[in-house]
């Protein structure tokens, strides 16, 4: 019958007419300032960066200045400044940290390839959303003031990959630790053996007990073994308790 | 435009062998009007986007139609020779916006063609996961934009949105974004879906051809829509097959060519599906083919939940930093929801493609839009252009 296919098709729409008063599969508007869905944990909008410690953000950065995310981001909207001096990290190994460090999420795409490729688990992804400025050039370039945001953040919007991060981390900073406190004995060890007769053959006097012997560079290394100062190291984190080189290349 | 242009366009035509020029010739002479230029877009809205027509009508008739695009040319291919090959991946997102999940995947198609990548067997399934869920949210935006552009304003539309969002929804809770989901990577995925997720892809996709009966009733008998479509931008196989065109405008001529059978990529040979094909290659059939296409991807998903294997999801010798395939060139495709999609690379041994092509099926399948529209009407062009399913990210590049 001609009209049929027509009579039908206000049919299906009468019955999506009532429906969307009654049937919950077919009210499906969600009101939004008022009405908000909840976002899925794997939900991301913009990276930021994690801090160890909430009440001293700058200082706990984990982010170690490596640049390897400012290389990979396929717009390069992030901006590294390495600083000059070193801070302990999280081990309490002496690490550099990011002077400056600066995303542009108007360049930004949200892609997270700097998440995937940060060795350190030092940049996540956000879920902020509401982001609205009105002065495009500094309100959307974030500045690593406004990128830092401490780890239980973390562990609240993205529970199950935070935790597994953090035990990864756990794991990774227990073995280092070992690792170190057993480099540190072998060297004590080694160094004790050393000095014994060094200390016995060289017995410079009273006044300054220890710098006075660079002349044996293998006695050097049993002081400065803990004490955090600056080394030229190049890879930060990647040989865990590679401390063993102060071969005092300046004397 | 002249009289003399008009000679030289009815040269055209029938050099091409159009039925429709000697009418539009006994139309022309008895009339003697002149012919009219109508640039239609690049901000109409129903061109999809930023692209133009240029018809030239006589009367009411197309006699002739420009298709004008790069309006919105990104210089997607030199972007992504300056750039390593996983930075292109979430640029590959931006070519078909509709459809990220399958474009990664003929990216990453190509890249593990060139370097050699073994990919596992649980992330090959939830490849094929993905690129049939894209091709339900293709077709039915495709469905509900044809409808837009028919003139049933928004309600057919809606409804189709209301099922694609359910998808779109799903690819967030497993992505992190809706659209740019940037979820393939070279030998493996991304993200491993939790149970809860499957369970709700599988109960989505069981749901689901209950959606198309009630879209198909109420729309599919509708006389008006027949009217409309029925007859309307025939285009014969041989045209088709000549100009390149692939996907389900080929198919809809009733060209039985389907890469998913063809090549045979990923795993789709362990699934019993059957690829549908048109007689009449007319908008209808264009119409009634993605429907029956989505009906044939459940069949694929219900396969594919059913089938998922444990295991890992990344090949455990995949790099994802400092990557260089060794020289050489490759080329990857798959069928994609709007057809042959491809990525040509060559590979010097840097990290950087040395060539990185793209074979976009939007773009191949326009060519013949002006074929297509002779002799119709402007409103039927519009409708044509929808049928064939183009997405100007993917056009310009």
């Amino acid at each position: 019958m001609l009209g049929s296919g027509i009579i039908n098709g206000l049919i299906v729409t009468a019955k999506n007419f009532v429906g969307s008063y009654h049937d919950p599969k077919r009210m499906v508007t969600v009101e939004y300032p008022e009405q908000r869905t909840v976002l899925p944990e794997n939900y991301r909008n913009f990276p930021f960066l994690i801090s160890e410690n909430a009440t001293d953000p700058m200082g706990t950065l984990r982010c170690v200045a490596c640049q390897i995310c400012e290389k990979e981001c396929p717009p390069q909207c992030i901006i590294i400044e390495k600083s000059k001096d070193k801070k302990p990290d999280a081990s309490g190994k002496p690490q550099l940290y990011p002077a400056v460090f600066g995303i542009d999420t108007s360049v930004c795409m949200s892609c997270q390839i700097c998440v995937e490729v940060c060795p350190f688990d030092a940049i996540k992804m956000d879920q902020v959303f509401e982001i609205a400025a009105t002065d495009r050039f500094h309100d959307l370039f974030l500045t690593r003031e406004k990128l830092a945001k401490p780890n239980s953040y973390y562990h609240q919007i993205h529970p199950t990959e935070a935790a597994e991060v953090d035990g990864r981390l756990n794991t990774e900073r227990k073995a280092a630790e070992e690792k170190a406190k057993a480099a540190a004995a072998a060297k004590a060890a080694a160094a004790a053996a050393k000095s014994v007769p060094v200390a016995g053959v060289a017995d410079p006097g009273p006044a300054s007990p220890r710098p006075a012997t660079p002349i044996q560079p293998a006695s050097a290394p049993a002081a400065p073994a803990t004490s955090p100062v600056p080394k030229p190291q190049d890879e930060p984190r990647s040989s865990p308790a590679g401390e063993g080189g102060p071969a005092n290349p300046a004397s | 435009m002249s009289c003399s242009d008009f000679n030289d366009l009815d040269a055209e035509l029938t050099a091409f062998g159009h039925p429709g020029g000697s009418s539009v010739r006994a139309v022309h002479d008895q009339f003697h009007g002149d012919l009219l230029e109508v640039s239609m877009g690049p901000q109409h809205p129903s061109t999809h986007g930023v692209f133009r027509m240029v018809a030239t009508l006589d009367g009411e008739q197309i006699v002739k139609l420009k298709p004008v695009f790069g309006y919105l040319h990104r210089n997607h291919e030199k972007i992504a020779e300056n750039t390593t090959y996983l930075g292109s991946m979430p640029y590959t997102d931006r070519l078909d916006y509709l459809c990220s999940m399958s474009t990664n995947w003929a990216y990453a198609l190509a890249v593990e063609k060139l370097s050699g990548q073994a990919v596992p067997d649980r992330a090959q399934y939830l490849r094929i996961i993905m690129a049939e869920l894209t091709r339900l949210v293709n077709h039915a935006c495709l469905v509900g934009f044809l409808f837009n552009d028919l003139g049933t304003s928004f309600t057919p539309l809606l409804y189709a949105f209301r099922e694609r969002e359910k998808i779109i929804d799903l690819f967030e809770a497993l992505s992190g974004s809706r659209m740019m989901c940037n979820y393939q990577r070279f030998g493996g995925c991304r993200v491993d879906p939790t149970p809860e997720w499957l369970a709700a892809a599988r109960t989505l996709v069981e749901n689901f051809p209950r959606f198309l009966d009630e879209y198909e009733r109420m729309l599919t008998g509708n006389e008006i829509m027949l009217a409309r479509t029925q007859g309307i931008g025939r285009l014969d196989p041989a045209h088709a097959v000549n100009a390149g065109l692939t996907g389900p405008v080929l198919r809809a001529s009733g060209v039985d060519y389907d890469l998913r059978k063809v090549d045979g990529y990923g795993f789709y040979p362990r699934f019993d599906f059957r690829v549908p094909l048109g007689a009449q290659g007319d908008t209808y059939d264009r119409y009634m083919l993605r429907i029956l296409e989505m009906r044939e991807s459940v069949k694929i998903l219900v396969q594919a939940f059913r089938d998922l294997p444990g295991g890992p999801i990344m090949d455990p010798k995949a790099k994802l930093r400092s990557f260089r395939p060794k020289a050489g060139e490759a080329y990857g495709r798959l069928e994609g929801p709007k057809g042959e999609l491809g990525f040509y690379l060559i590979s010097d041994g840097t990290p950087n493609p040395y060539r990185y092509r793209v074979r976009p099926p939007s773009l191949i399948n326009l060519t013949l839009l002006e074929e297509m529209c002779l002799g119709h009407t402007i409103a039927d062009a519009v409708v044509i252009l929808g049928s064939i399913d183009i997405v100007l990210g993917e056009v310009d590049r």
